[in-house]
Formats: structure tokens, sequence, C-alpha cells
């Protein structure tokens, strides 16, 4: 697809035409891109007790 | 303020041809406050003891995707809210996926206004091979399975409870291509596609290929631009091969004896649809639907591994290869199951999915502000404009209201149910004025030119 970008960045709600994706439209960093920090935060952010709150996950089925 | 559940046929079945029935009698004592209408023309309810968002009607994938977020952070806010009703160090987790790996599954359910002279079985031929193939895009990617104990991650979370090519439930024996035909709109004009298949995204790239290309290629359907449609020979079976393989590389056997990969399939797809696009000119969000659905295709055919930060299943796989290795966990150890849920977390300091946003490791497509606006305020281009309006401008006169309908009390003996048959009327454009300078729900009617007759009477 072509290359050219237009965004909307003032504040109003970007129109659906205007935006048009950019081939170069990239993340700010590679997924894994310094990994450990990423690892790190998730150590932080992972809930303790896995087994516990992994095993008391029961739901019921839906449509 | 209600559902009104008055024109529900859920059990109509698109197969059967249609004896219009008797208009049905309207539906009393619902839920109550478990079931309202959002003044964004969103509803929120409980069904199946699960918390339910539905977006208004949108016009383009974009738009959906911005009402789609919207509603995560509705229930974001909405479990903070709970959360500090309850006793002190009570958390409440709310999970956007639709798997416990218990053998429960709860669905995530497109919706798709198609013209009613295309003919479902059309419909079917083609869908089925679409429903097959996007998995290797629009998969949310979980851990394990039911049915294979040997696939130890899968693309599609869902891929293992689907057990009918083409049926009418929804909770069990479910169908790839679900028959219910209750179109909320005029049934001569209109159908509306329930389709049940898809996994919940939280890359907002995927949710945007995901509904932009189905909305790509049902108007080539209906244009007739697709050709013969690819026939699978067993549909059902390939929805779990390709579930089963992050090599997008299996092969899957087709009715006239070729195989084919699930890439190749969505190729196809997008070609005619960019050849239909290119020849009869794009509607609006179209291209940069097509833009990204090569992008995606084009990625995953050089390297599937480099979908990682844009749909979900390739984020959620690298992340948990990554953590695995640093702590050295097999495949289906507790905190890589935990990790598999926990990415799911609606909660934006927590959840895991959020958490790489935040970092800058995740293509998003909407702008915060624009989003929260969503949460309130409904598309302009849809009848969801009417129905939100009138609920925040009148919230006391709107008695009921639902998909196809406002019923107001404006003060007169009989309330007043408005019908809203047609999903692309009610818009801004069409009705703005009226609704925001009506000083009460009678003006507004007066202003509509009159009410329609109410059959029967509401208690």
């Amino acid at each position: 697809m072509a290359g050219t970008e237009r965004v909307s960045r003032s504040g109003d709600v970007p129109r659906d035409d205007d935006v048009v994706v950019a081939e170069a439209a990239a993340p700010a960093r590679e997924l894994l891109d310094g990994v450990e920090d990423l690892l790190d935060e998730i150590d932080e952010v992972l809930e303790d007790n896995a087994e516990e709150f992994v095993r008391g996950y029961v739901q019921k089925g839906g449509e | 303020m209600r559902w009104d559940h008055t024109e529900e046929q859920p059990d109509r079945d698109a197969r059967i041809p249609e004896v219009r029935p008797d208009r049905p009698e309207p539906v009393i004592g619902d839920a109550g406050a478990a079931n309202t209408v959002l003044t964004s023309g969103a509803r929120l309810y409980v069904d199946h003891a699960h918390p339910e968002y539905a977006t208004p009607e949108c016009a383009s994938a974009r738009d959906l995707v911005v009402w789609d977020v919207a509603g995560e952070r509705i229930m974001e806010a909405a479990g903070r809210r709970a959360e500090a009703a309850l006793p002190p160090g009570s958390t409440v987790h709310l999970h956007k996926n639709n798997t416990d790996g218990k053998g429960a599954a709860y669905g995530t359910h497109e919706n798709y206004l198609v013209p009613r002279e295309v003919p479902f079985g059309l419909l079917t031929r083609h869908l089925l091979p679409m429903f097959v193939s996007r998995v290797v895009l629009t998969g949310a990617g979980r851990v394990g399975s039911d049915a294979a104990p040997e696939a130890s991650f899968q693309l599609s979370q869902r891929a293992d409870f689907f057990e009918a090519e083409v049926g009418l439930e929804t909770t069990v024996r479910r169908p790839l291509m679900n028959t219910r035909d209750e179109p909320h709109a005029d049934p001569d004009r209109w159908r509306r596609l329930h389709v049940i298949n898809g996994d919940a995204n939280l890359c907002e790239v995927a949710t945007l290929v995901k509904v932009g290309a189905m909305l790509l290629v049902l108007r080539a359907v209906a244009a007739g631009a697709l050709g013969d449609p690819t026939e699978l020979e067993d549909p059902l079976r390939a929805f779990r091969t390709v579930s089963r393989d992050t090599t997008l590389r299996a092969t899957l056997p087709l009715t006239d004896g070729r195989r084919v990969t699930a890439l190749d399939l969505q190729e196809g797809l997008r070609d005619a649809c960019a050849d239909l696009v290119a020849r009869e000119g794009a509607r609006p969000g179209e291209e940069l639907v097509l833009g990204w659905w090569t992008r995606l295709l084009d990625t995953a055919r050089a390297d599937p591994a480099a979908l990682g930060g844009l749909v979900d299943w390739a984020t959620k796989l690298a992340v948990l290869e990554a953590y695995r290795e640093r702590h050295g966990l097999g495949p289906e150890d507790a905190r890589v199951r935990m990790l598999d849920l926990q990415y799911h977390d609606v909660r934006r300091d927590r959840g895991l999915h959020h958490r790489l946003v935040a970092a800058g490791r995740v293509v998003r497509l909407t702008t915060d502000a624009e989003v929260e606006r969503a949460m309130t305020v409904p598309p302009e281009n849809t009848r969801a404009w009417f129905r939100g309006r009138c609920i925040a401008r009148f919230p006391d006169a709107v008695v009921a209201a639902g998909w196809d309908s406002v019923v107001l009390d404006t003060g007169a003996e009989a309330l007043v149910r408005l019908p809203l048959d047609e999903p692309g009327r009610g818009t801004r454009a069409r009705v703005g004025d009226l609704v925001e300078e009506a000083v009460d729900a009678a003006d507004l009617l007066a202003r509509l030119g009159g009410a329609p007759e109410l059959p029967g009477q509401l208690a």
C-alpha cells in the first residue's frame, strides 16, 4: 500500500479517512528489545500464588 | 430504563424459510439494573454469569475498534468501582478472554449487517475458509488444549470448542457458521450475520483486521467478486489444525485435491478484496484495513514471530517463551498459565497486554482521548447516535431501549415505541438537530412528526 501517512494530531477525534497506515508505522520499540526489563516488570506484576489463582479461575461457559 | 426485548427472536434459523410470525408481545420485568444501555448507544449487561459489553453500531472497522476499546475501559472502571464497594483488600479481576482453561468457553461475537438478498448458503461457503484461515492473524493465543494434550500452545482460544460446521447453537455443539436470524432491523432488507468463532483481541491491529477483513469479504460476496468458493475438505478439522500450528505452514486439504495453507487462503481473499476496491472504489475505512491486512500477511509470510507486537497470539507467545527461558519453566507451568491469563486482565496497571503497550512494545491505533470520548458518546453515522443521545438528553423519559427501538414516556397516557428499523438512519446528520434542540421527550416526538401507535399498553 502507499507509504503516505496523514494523521490528525490535534485534540480532535481523527476522522477515519484521515488515518492511513504508513509502511513505517511501528511500535516505539521491538517487542523483546531490552527483554530483561520486560521480564523484570512481569515478575513484579504477575499475581503471586500463580498455582492457586489459576486453579481457582473457573468460569461458567457462555454463548 | 430497561432493555426492550419486543422484537427479539433468537431461535429464528437462517436455514428455515420464513413465515413471518405475529408481532410478539413486549417482555416486561427483565433483569433491571443488570441490563442497561449507555449514552454511547452501547449495551452493558449480564449474560450467562458474565458481564458483557456490546458496542454500538459502527460504520467502519476503525470506529469499531474505538468503541470496543471504550468497552474495555468501561469494564475496568466498573471493576474498580466494585472493588471499592468490597471489604478492604478485596480485588476484582476482569479478563477479556474466551476460556478458563478448565473446559468452559464464552464467545466474542461479531455482528455484521448484510443485505438480505445475499443467499445464506453462499455466505456460508465463502466464510468457512475465511473463519478457518483468519486465526493466523486474529487468534488471541492460549496455553494448552482441552482436546489435544500434545498442543502446548494454540493460536485460537476457542478452536477446541467448535463441533459443527453450521448450526443455531451458541453454548454447546458450537458451529463455525451460526445461523441465528434475528436482524434487529427491517428483516426484508437486512440480515445480521452472527459470528461466534472469533477470539477477543487486545491488540488493536488484530481487532481492526478481524472486523475490517470480514467487512471487505462480505462486500465482495455481495458483489459476486470472489469467484467460486474455496472448499475445505473438513473445515472443522482445518480450524483445529490452524490453531495448533505456530509455524503457519500446515497445509489444509481442499475438496478439489489441492492443499493450501491458511496464509494462502487469506492472501487469496485479500487479493480479491483489493481488486474489488481498486475497480469500484474504496468505502470509508477500507484503505486502512487493506493496508494493515496486507502488512500482517506479508509479515506472517516472512516470519510469523515478527507478528509479535501486532497480533495477540504472537505477542503472547514471544513473551511466554522469554519468560519460560528466564525461569526454566515447562510449557504448561502454573506461572505460564498465569501469564496466559493475566495477558487479558483489563486493568491497565496490571494486565500484561497493557503493560506491553505502556512500554511502547505493541502498536496502538486509537488515542486515549477518542476512546475516553467513546465511553459516553455514540458514533455519529449510525442509529446508535439517536439511541445514545436520547438517553443522554432525556434519561427519565426513556423507559426502555433496544437495538431497534427507543420507548419513551412523554407524560401522555400511553408509552410510545419509536422503531429504529434502519441501522443507517437516526444519524447525527439526519436527526442531530432534532434531538439536541428538543426540550423534552414530548417535544422530540412532535419534532419527529407525530407518534406511532404502541401495540397494547405496557404496565
